[in-house]
């Protein structure tokens, strides 16, 4: 398939490279590892047979009215949002090494940095890593690298997730210690996290909108950090800050978050888009790609890839991070989805998310024996407190009401008993939301 | 290409005017809620452009059309394989019964795409001659750290902590050295043979009970098979350390060769390489590694597995390295890879790999007199030349010849890369071109070579007809412009 040569054309290119046959192009290969056997189907299926069977499979996906969030959201694609980045010219280019035959994708670069510095109130950005956990999980090695020290100090209200894969990038052995700082109805005890920081402390990584939805005050975090010369991590939901106190207006010194919320599909879990952010005194070690203005010969506007000498295919084993491939296409994505919206209709979007959110916890807990479990302020989704087993709740809501209605925490935290994060993003209706309350009414009673 | 000089170049945000707008949100639902009390709220719009729909559709179209694409040029870039990228695999990846699956759905209401995600593990499995895989990783310098951080579990767990060191071969990718540095290990470099290959003393004199693993790019990356890889693997078994498989080049063995008969333990695939998924401007791309059964215990959870006629993301891996990022890996990509697989038998698989070979050598005969090989031995599916003494004696280097390519409407080869190869120019054609676009890549070649000796300033200048010249990468460094 997608081969264009004919058999005539082969014949003709091993005459001219000077063989009889391909086999005698192979020989550095030993001949008793050529073609084995394959136990695969026999027959490839045509592109109508493989549309189809892959539509068939597609729809044994359930299509549930789903109100679960927890660090991935649902969100409205717009047309020219889709019909921008399914553009040949965009999919199929390679990363912008030849840069006169790449303004485009460099500018585009250049203008995702600029929207996530601008978003985040971080002084840089770069082009994009490979989701939210593995940003938060770099960053956190960036601090480690930068102060020397190797405890790191992580809010318990941080997604679980994040927590997991941060692990997985500090090889065991070594020594480090990750410290979780205990919260105080849902959001960080700041008491806990002053008393835990000391003079072996890399930095304090936290998130807000925390992983129970609720958002968080850390004004305070940032002059206590300084205090004990560590550095402060903040993860962030994009969304949510067009509403909610940016990382860089509360000292953060990394900001990164997870820009699937951007306008990109759920694709159960992706690509999505690592965002990532710093401020100007770290931005040599900052991990990935970077494009930067400059100018070409005759003075006029160019971009290029820069301060290179950070990353693999020049530093090597010295490198800030072995990242290569990163998420380009994703990043661009966001870009268009932020420039579609603009300030003004990012700002309505967070609000109509707030809005979701806040009408479907009313409506909730307007049920006997349900209430919010945390009474903190929250941007799209809360957790809520059950008066029967979370689980089962969902489970016989999925097969019975095609309605999934949430995550249940118990097997992320124990301790919070019969619990349910819900989310509500603008795609919700009235309509979906009473459909959700009644049917949690009916199966709680 | 046409004649895009004249389009202007100005940024999004300068093309901002207050109050303009695309998109709007109109529903509002009601609650009682009280505002976003101040010490939380947000001060100061974030500073984005303001554009109509139509401002933002042609700002992006017109940057589309002053970039290069696999679509619209040859891409012989060594290494990335870039290869056609079929329009099914779209089509298939953008069905809202994909797209729209939270990654937090049950397995109950995920069956379809866990289905296809089982599916891809047990054919990359086969392919490989491996016997177990992770899908977690979202590109290839991500598996490399997952299947090295397997290793390093696998050692632990064996009690052998001292394995500190992994072996790479100077013509490696910069992302293996890079890996293996993230993970604690130290990189110990070994010098390539005079033909490219393991030099078997060099490697001998550095293995030991410290290696834990020694990386190899097979076909390396001058485009040679590691004919002794049956020595190599054995050598490696013998002194109780793994060999680990760097797969971008898999696109000369699929469907030829399994790299399990080799004795490789660990290896990666690129989705975006082999398995035709579009590189999207850098990405994403998604990665695997695949194992042998030894290592399974070790891989990032989840893994998808079948039980009866159920499919089911298994996270109780209890000896697993545990997540390398949130939710599942890139199934976005996965899919078009799954499709890919679909269309192909085996022995459909085996011609991507001869055709990629094939074409790789024609590339390279037909500019034997004019760009001399690094290699006297064929190549595989990837060849790396260098400008001819001739050329040079003008002071002729690699990035004039790939400059001037841009001219005529090639993108260039890779450049410089691998290091060990003096003013290096990596050509990898890929099976999907045809011979003609081939024999015109070569001619161009040939012209620029011509030039280089008769006009060797027009190289010097080059590009042209791009709608910038050369750019100023000092100045960008110096002072880094980052963000408007």
């Amino acid at each position: 398939m997608f081969i264009g040569n004919t058999k005539k054309d082969r014949e003709e290119m091993l005459k001219t490279i000077g063989v009889n046959s391909f086999k005698d192009l192979v020989k550095q290969v030993p001949e008793k590892f050529l073609y084995p056997e394959f136990k695969l189907p026999q027959e490839g299926l045509d592109e109508m047979q493989t549309a189809s069977a892959m539509r068939e499979l597609a729809a044994r996906n359930k299509q549930l009215k789903s109100f679960v969030g927890a660090g991935a959201y649902e969100r409205y694609i717009p047309a020219a949002l889709k019909a921008l980045l399914s553009r040949g010219e965009f999919l199929t280019a390679y990363t912008p090494y030849q840069p006169e035959a790449s303004q485009g994708i460099l500018q585009t670069i250049y203008e995702y940095q600029s929207s996530m510095a601008a978003l985040y109130e971080m002084d840089y950005g770069n082009a994009s890593m490979y989701d939210g956990a593995s940003s938060f999980a770099e960053a956190v090695r960036s601090a480690v690298r930068i102060t020397g020290r190797k405890k790191v100090l992580i809010a318990q209200s941080v997604h679980p997730q994040y927590l997991q894969t941060l692990k997985t990038y500090f090889p065991p052995g070594e020594d480090y210690k990750f410290v979780q700082i205990p919260h105080k109805d849902g959001c960080l005890d700041l008491e806990k996290l002053e008393g835990l920081l000391d003079r072996e402390t890399a930095c304090a990584a936290l998130q807000s909108p925390n992983f129970f939805g609720l958002a968080e005050d850390f004004s305070k975090v940032s002059a206590l950090t300084k205090a004990k010369g560590a550095l402060f991590v903040a993860a962030a939901d994009p969304v949510s800050l067009a509403l909610f106190t940016a990382p860089g207006a509360q000292g953060a010194d990394f900001a990164v978050g997870e820009g699937q919320g951007l306008g990109l599909p759920l694709n159960y879990g992706g690509p999505y888009l690592g965002i990532f952010t710093c401020k100007k005194e770290y931005l040599r070690q900052m991990p990935g790609r970077l494009a930067g203005m400059t100018k070409d010969k005759n003075g006029k506007r160019g971009f290029v890839l820069t301060l290179q000498a950070r990353e693999q295919h020049i530093r090597r084993d010295k490198a800030s991070s072995n990242i290569c491939s990163n998420e380009a296409l994703c990043a661009l994505g966001a870009t268009i989805y932020l420039a579609l919206l603009g300030p003004g209709g990012l700002k309505e979007l967070a609000q109509a998310n707030f809005d979701a959110a806040h009408a479907a916890a009313e409506r909730l807990c307007s049920i006997k024996g349900v209430s919010l479990k945390f009474k903190g302020p929250f941007f799209n989704e809360f957790t809520l407190a059950l008066p029967c087993a979370a689980k089962e709740l969902r489970s016989r809501l999925i097969e019975k009401e095609n309605i999934d209605p949430g995550l249940p925490l118990k097997d992320f935290y124990p301790e919070l008993g019969e619990t349910l994060l819900v989310c509500a993003t603008e795609t919700k209706t009235e309509k979906d939301i009473a459909r959700l309350e009644k049917a949690v009414r009916e199966a709680t009673a | 290409m046409e004649d895009i000089t004249t389009l202007d170049n100005r940024l999004s945000i300068e093309k901002s005017s207050p109050g303009r707008r695309a998109l709007k949100f109109k529903g509002r639902l009601k609650h009682s809620a009280p505002p976003i009390p101040e010490n939380l709220r947000r001060k100061t719009a974030p500073r984005l452009a303001e554009l109509s729909e139509f401002d933002v559709v042609r700002h992006f179209t017109r940057l589309s059309k002053i970039n290069f694409s696999l679509d619209s040029h040859f891409y012989p870039l060594g290494s990335c394989t870039m290869k056609y990228n079929p329009r099914v695999n779209e089509d298939i990846a953008a069905l809202d019964g994909f797209t729209g699956l939270h990654p937090m759905a049950p397995d109950e209401a995920a069956q379809g795409t866990l289905e296809c995600l089982y599916n891809l593990q047990t054919l990359l499995c086969e392919l490989c001659g491996m016997e177990a895989i992770t899908l977690q990783p979202a590109a290839g310098a991500h598996g490399e750290f997952a299947g090295l951080m397997a290793a390093k579990a696998y050692f632990a767990h064996k009690n052998q902590k001292d394995r500190v060191e992994v072996i790479v071969p100077d013509s490696a990718h910069g992302t293996n050295p890079a890996s293996a540095a993230m993970l604690g290990f130290s990189s110990i470099n070994i010098d390539s043979g005079p033909d490219g290959r393991v030099d078997l003393e060099v490697l001998k004199r550095h293995l030991g009970p410290k290696t834990a693993v020694v990386m190899l790019t097979i076909p390396n990356t001058l485009g040679i098979f590691e004919s002794g890889i049956e020595t190599i693997s054995k050598m490696v078994h013998e002194a109780g350390a793994l060999v680990y498989m760097d797969g971008a080049n898999f696109n000369a063995m699929i469907g030829m060769i399994k790299p399990g008969e080799l004795g490789v333990d660990i290896m990666h695939l690129n989705m975006h390489k082999t398995f035709s998924t579009p590189h999207g401007g850098g990405g994403p791309g998604a990665g695997a590694i695949a194992v042998k059964k030894y290592l399974d215990a070790y891989l990032p959870v989840p893994v998808i597995k079948k039980e009866g006629n159920r499919y089911c993301a298994d996270f109780n891996r209890p000896l697993s390295i545990g997540k390398v990022k949130a939710f599942f890996g890139n199934t976005g990509v996965l899919l078009k890879a799954y499709a890919y697989l679909l269309m192909h038998s085996p022995r459909e698989l085996g011609e991507i790999s001869e055709n990629a070979i094939i074409n790789a050598n024609y590339a390279k005969a037909l500019l034997k007199d004019y760009y001399p090989s690094h290699s006297k031995d064929h190549c595989m599916h990837e060849c790396v030349l260098a400008p001819s003494p001739e050329m040079m004696a003008k002071e002729i280097t690699t990035l004039d010849v790939a400059k001037r390519l841009l001219d005529y409407g090639f993108h260039a080869p890779t450049i410089y890369f691998p290091h060990i190869a003096h003013e290096a120019i990596m050509i990898e054609p890929t099976e999907t071109e045809t011979r003609e676009t081939v024999e015109e890549f070569a001619s161009a070649m040939k012209k620029i070579s011509a030039e280089a000796l008769n006009n060797p300033q027009k190289l010097k200048d080059a590009p042209q007809t791009m709608p910038v010249k050369r750019l100023d990468e000092v100045q960008a460094a110096r002072q880094p412009n980052l963000r408007w």
